[in-house]
């Protein structure tokens, strides 16, 4: 049996507590996007071509998009857990029958949604520096699903685990961030040389970006059926271990 | 009928410390229960597997028959919890805040009514709009209750509720309180003020070291101690007095002088001659039997070596 009132209502509070701070959670990192945009595409557009007939802006549009998507996914659920745990008001939610999975769909889902938003945001926003039509919208938004999830999840595990907020920074700093740069946002794998290519295709954020830049351009380093594969492999592997730090207790429930 | 809440043979270990050694009562439905201990006895470890908040190492617990681990979403809409420490969510409002956590619980619109009920019961319809951030430690601790209630728990645990809390409103709280015991809640207390569970609490058990010391009557557990004291105030601070009344003194300050009488063996009448006749003038004496706190100190107290 499924609480879906337990599990709407914690979903609802955690995109309430989101937007409730739209400017720091929506707007700042649309923003930060657009200065990424502005600086990368202004200084590289006339020197640089990854695919023939397409402009080095709307190859950059697509992975900043998802750069964007990601890293706010995953600034969502663990900002929000550490900051419950810090100030002790976790606690509501420990006392309530909300069960592990219930609690886990709820945060990821919140997650996903604010990082669609941002996606979507940052999508409108570069529409003024390049028209950019979406060449598979369907596999442009399973992507995004996909890429929210996964960072989504990741950022359950790492909001459960932290104790402090140093410990979730140096996750965000030393895993995340180098993760998302390292993941052929700027540039196609392509063109690095070895061994970086190869070394770059044990990140999965490389998958996420590379099939979501297929949904968009419609061209991409890899195939997106191997990108499809390995991100929803990843994610099915984060929800596993949300599910099974949840269910243990682990940091929550001593 | 099955107990309120079931403890079977609770322990808990943290490392090498044993917080609770095997703890093993029931409380009744529709008791109002002190659960009475110094810091550190394990009482908030107690109520904290009862929860689900902590995993015992060894042993259950069930509230109104459900077990807390395997069955933890009934035990949890039974029990109702206002934590100890003055914990809010910043990010809303009194009412945002009463409809999440009744949502939590499967609770829709419809439960909307209760909500009303206990902001006015509680005096916070007035607030019910304002940020939890801006209201004060009183106001705080009026919704954490209202928090506690929201899905309306046969089981109400308040783990030292009146800590910090002043005067006015802990009055609030105990009116509060014998209202739910009056419409049938169980009641569990913990609190460090003894004249609170001396007039509230039907039954007590005292915890000290992750055991069980007393469990029994408010009435049995201060029949239990045969002793009244005596306070006596001398005409003059420097008075010796017989050594036969000496060795009842377990005070002195000056001329003010207290004395622990047997209610059997020491009788009062003889006691008073004899310190009248080495010559001693009585200036002021009082009996007091012995309360909660007295029977607290002695069943605590450290054996000394």
């Amino acid at each position: 049996m499924i609480n879906w009132r337990g599990l709407y209502t914690v979903f609802r509070k955690e995109v309430m507590r989101f937007l409730k701070v739209t400017v720091q959670t929506v707007l700042t990192p649309v923003v930060t996007a657009l200065l990424y945009l502005v600086v990368f595409a202004q200084a590289l557009a006339a020197h640089v071509q990854v695919y023939p007939g397409i402009s080095y802006t709307a190859f950059l549009i697509p992975g900043l998009i998802m750069m964007s998507v990601i890293q706010n996914a995953f600034a969502n659920s663990s900002s929000s857990l550490i900051q419950s745990k810090m100030t002790g008001n976790l606690v509501f939610l420990l006392l309530s029958p909300v069960s592990p999975a219930e609690f886990v769909v709820s945060f990821v889902a919140a997650a996903v949604l604010r990082g669609l938003m941002v996606g979507l945001g940052v999508y409108a926003v570069a529409q003024y520096f390049v028209h950019l039509p979406v060449s598979h919208l369907g596999w442009s938004l399973l992507f995004a699903l996909l890429g929210s999830a996964f960072l989504g999840g990741l950022g359950l595990v790492a909001g459960v685990s932290s104790d402090k907020f140093e410990q979730l920074a140096a996750f965000q700093n030393f895993i995340i961030l180098p993760l998302s740069f390292l993941s052929g946002v700027f540039y196609s794998i392509h063109s690095l040389p070895s061994p970086w290519d190869a070394v770059s295709r044990f990140n999965p954020f490389f998958y996420i970006i590379d099939g979501f830049r297929f949904g968009i351009l419609g061209v991409s380093d890899v195939s997106p059926w191997l990108s499809l594969s390995v991100a929803g492999g990843f994610v099915a592997a984060v929800l596993t271990v949300c599910l099974v730090m949840l269910n243990t207790g682990y940091k929550l429930r001593q | 009928m099955t107990a309120a809440v079931r403890f079977e043979q609770v322990r808990k270990d943290y490392h090498s410390v044993q917080a609770l050694k095997g703890v093993d009562f029931s409380i009744e439905q529709g008791e109002f229960f002190g659960l009475l201990g110094p810091n550190g006895a394990g009482k908030s470890t107690l109520i904290n597997i009862m929860a689900g908040l902590v995993k015992a190492s060894s042993g259950r617990i069930s509230v109104l028959g459900y077990d807390v681990v395997s069955q933890y979403r009934r035990s949890r809409a039974a029990l109702g919890v206002v934590p100890q420490e003055l914990v809010y969510d910043p990010f809303f409002t009194v009412r945002e805040m009463l409809r999440l956590q009744s949502g939590y619980f499967g609770f829709g619109r419809e439960n909307d009514a209760w909500i009303d009920e206990l902001l006015e019961v509680l005096d916070l319809s007035h607030k019910a709009n304002d940020n939890l951030h801006d209201l004060s430690g009183g106001m705080k601790r009026r919704v954490l209750i209202a928090q506690a209630m929201v899905h309306k728990p046969q089981v109400v645990v308040l783990d030292e509720p009146t800590a910090g809390v002043d005067v006015e409103l802990r009055m609030a709280l105990w009116n509060f309180t014998r209202r739910l015991h009056g419409a049938g809640h169980t009641i569990v207390l913990t609190t460090h003020y003894l004249e609170e569970a001396e007039s509230l609490c039907d039954r007590i058990a005292i915890l000290h070291h992750g055991e069980l010391r007393a469990l029994d009557t408010k009435q049995a557990l201060l029949g239990r101690h045969p002793y009244r004291l005596l306070c006596l105030t001398l005409d003059s601070p420097d008075r010796a007095l017989p050594p036969a009344v000496d060795r009842l003194v377990i005070e002195r300050d000056g001329a003010a002088v207290t004395l622990r009488l047997h209610k059997l063996e020491n009788q009062i009448g003889p006691l008073l001659d004899s310190v009248k006749q080495s010559g001693i003038g009585i200036v002021d004496l009082r009996t007091r039997d012995m309360g909660l706190e007295d029977i607290f100190l002695e069943l605590t107290r450290e054996v000394a070596a």
